[in-house]
């Protein structure tokens, strides 16, 4: 498959501080690949980097086979860049800021208008197409930066945690909105300390840590390499918890983690055979179960044992 | 650069002007400290030491009002560095770094935009010393030239604080680097006094001073008088400014961006 985005070896040092320290990283065209990473991991300088804002130290990396550095131009033409800050002009309209941008992309006067009028449509803004960016809600707000970004039609979108600070509805609204573009083939670089949203949205996820990459795969993948999956249940009645604990611990070997309040018990399994068996062994005993299941480890828990620390961005 | 390239620089320039153009539109206060602030020092010292020193205030006014239009022009060439900083600083900035634009169509826009204010600030002024009781002795020809001249000069001048501003990192830092330069350099100057009574160090300075020899130049076009030696030591001025800081403005530019 093409490569829309290929970095090799990146090194960008401030100091004693190893921003970045040997990042290999590839992108296909038209997937979305997320890259995780708590604060400080150096995804905003790969990002910054990979959209000419930073000259690396060392290594290189190409979009669509322009360099980065040898050739920024080229890479600009390609790229749309909504930062982890809004972006936009706060004292300009919506309407103006993207005139701006298209005049800037050499769009004529009525082909700005135009262009500014059918993204402010898309994005659901026309209603506040007239009034300065400083108003608008953080949600808005986000949705004018994407807009901004895809004034000249970009192939590669560089979107550096685009839901940081959103309510979860707004987020909910950013995600449509990038789903659609996946959908028309526009390729992403996603960064989020949110392993929910790499979860949700990337194709493949890459996680940085102190400026290196520590895991790469897709989701299901990352999480079934750090661990084997777990079996939940939860009987109708606490009075049954006891019971069931035994027949969980006999099943599985070990000791189920057993969570008084809420009836919930969880232990971890190498066969997923064992959830039929269960099942076999609660109809036994008579006892039914509002919540049997088995799962794999969630991203939260995929971070925790690939960094070592829990990730503080997490959403709860 | 080929002319294509500057011809899109150009335009990437105006675009980016006509955004500052529209943030003085919807911020009109950021224009107070070059409309409202030479209009009080206009008043007070007209009427407040007009008399004293020149015996009538209205004497005093002709004097004042082409040196107070310099202070102003100097001024309000100060922005560009405080506002050149403001952006960098912000999200905005990286957006049009990562387009596809000249890298100096920022500088250049930020430079375009400067020259509304500078016409703003000309207009205001002369039409509040119009009622003050202020008039042009000359013609409409050499009130434009002296414009211009006026205009030309914060245009000369704006590199200066082009360069602060891209050297020091916040803009409340370059607004008070460029008051404490501007501040001896307006006042130790012929704008409100004769340089007569001057200490002779102080005197030395500012009968050469570049906001002297203007002020003398501006007086020569609007009141009448001399204009060919203050004109001439004004353009050298001029000149060196741009020699000076135009380059250093470029270099911090690039090293900042």
């Amino acid at each position: 498959m093409a490569l829309a985005i290929r970095a090799e070896g990146l090194v960008k040092h401030y100091g004693e501080t190893k921003a970045l320290d040997g990042v290999d990283l590839e992108v296909p065209e038209g997937k979305v690949v997320g890259v995780l990473g708590p604060n400080g991991a150096g995804k905003t300088t790969a990002v910054r980097v990979l959209a000419t804002l930073l000259r690396p130290d060392a290594g290189h990396a190409t979009v669509h086979g322009h360099d980065v550095v040898k050739d920024p131009r080229a890479v600009r033409s390609l790229i749309g860049l909504t930062g982890q800050y809004a972006s936009v002009d706060e004292d300009l309209s919506g309407t103006e800021n993207l005139v701006l941008l298209a005049r800037l992309l050499d769009f004529s006067r009525a082909g700005a208008r135009a262009k500014a009028a059918e993204l402010l449509e898309r994005f659901e803004l026309t209603d506040a197409a007239g009034r300065a960016a400083k108003t608008y809600s953080g949600g808005m707000r986000r949705r004018l930066d994407l807009a901004a970004s895809l004034v000249g039609n970009p192939s590669v979108l560089y979107l550096d945690e685009p839901t940081t600070g959103l309510d979860p509805h707004a987020r909910n609204e950013v995600w449509a909105v990038v789903r659609k573009l996946v959908a028309n083939g526009v390729t992403v670089l996603l960064t989020t300390q949110y392993l929910e949203e790499a979860d949700q949205l990337a194709d493949s996820i890459t996680v940085f840590d102190h400026g290196r990459v520590v895991a790469e795969g897709r989701p299901d993948e990352l999480k079934r390499r750090v661990g084997g999956q777990t079996l939940q249940v939860r009987p109708t009645s606490l009075r049954d918890l006891d019971v069931v604990y035994r027949i969980l611990g006999d099943l599985t070997g070990v000791r189920p983690t057993r969570d008084d309040d809420t009836g919930l018990l969880t232990a971890p399994v190498n066969d997923p055979v064992l959830l039929s068996t269960l099942v076999r062994k609660l109809d036994e005993a008579g006892i039914t179960a509002d919540e049997l299941a088995l799962r794999l480890p969630s991203l939260d828990e995929v971070f925790l044992s690939l960094t070592g620390k829990r990730n503080e961005g997490s959403l709860v | 650069m080929s002319t294509i390239a500057l011809d899109r620089g150009v335009r990437h320039g105006f675009a980016l002007a006509w955004r500052g153009i529209l943030k003085i539109r919807k911020n009109p206060e950021q224009l107070a400290d070059v409309t409202i602030a030479p209009i009080i020092l206009l008043v007070m010292f007209t009427y407040l030491f007009g008399g004293a020193l020149a015996g009538n205030t209205d004497a005093y006014l002709q004097m004042l009002v082409p040196g107070i239009l310099v202070m102003n022009i100097l001024q309000a060439s100060m922005t560009a560095g405080v506002q050149l900083n403001t952006d960098v600083s912000k999200g905005v900035f990286d957006r049009f770094r990562a387009m596809p634009i000249a890298r100096s169509a920022p500088l250049v826009g930020a430079v375009l935009a400067d020259v509304v204010r500078y016409v703003v600030c000309v207009v205001v002024l002369l039409i509040i010393a119009t009622v003050m009781g202020y008039r042009v002795q000359t013609g409409p020809a050499e009130l434009l030239i002296a414009a211009g001249l006026a205009i030309a000069f914060g245009l000369c001048f704006c590199w200066a604080s082009v360069f602060v501003g891209m050297l020091l990192k916040t803009p409340q830092a370059v607004q008070g680097i460029m008051i404490v330069l501007i501040m001896p350099l307006t006042f130790g100057s012929n704008v409100f006094v004769g340089t007569e009574t001057m200490p002779g160090w102080l005197r030395a300075w500012a009968d050469i001073s570049p906001v002297s020899l203007l002020s003398d130049a501006l007086r020569g076009l609007l009141n009448g008088g001399a204009i060919a030696g203050p004109l001439v030591g004004s353009l050298i001025w001029m000149a060196g400014a741009v020699a000076v800081f135009f380059p250093l403005a470029m270099w911090a530019y690039r090293r900042r961006v």
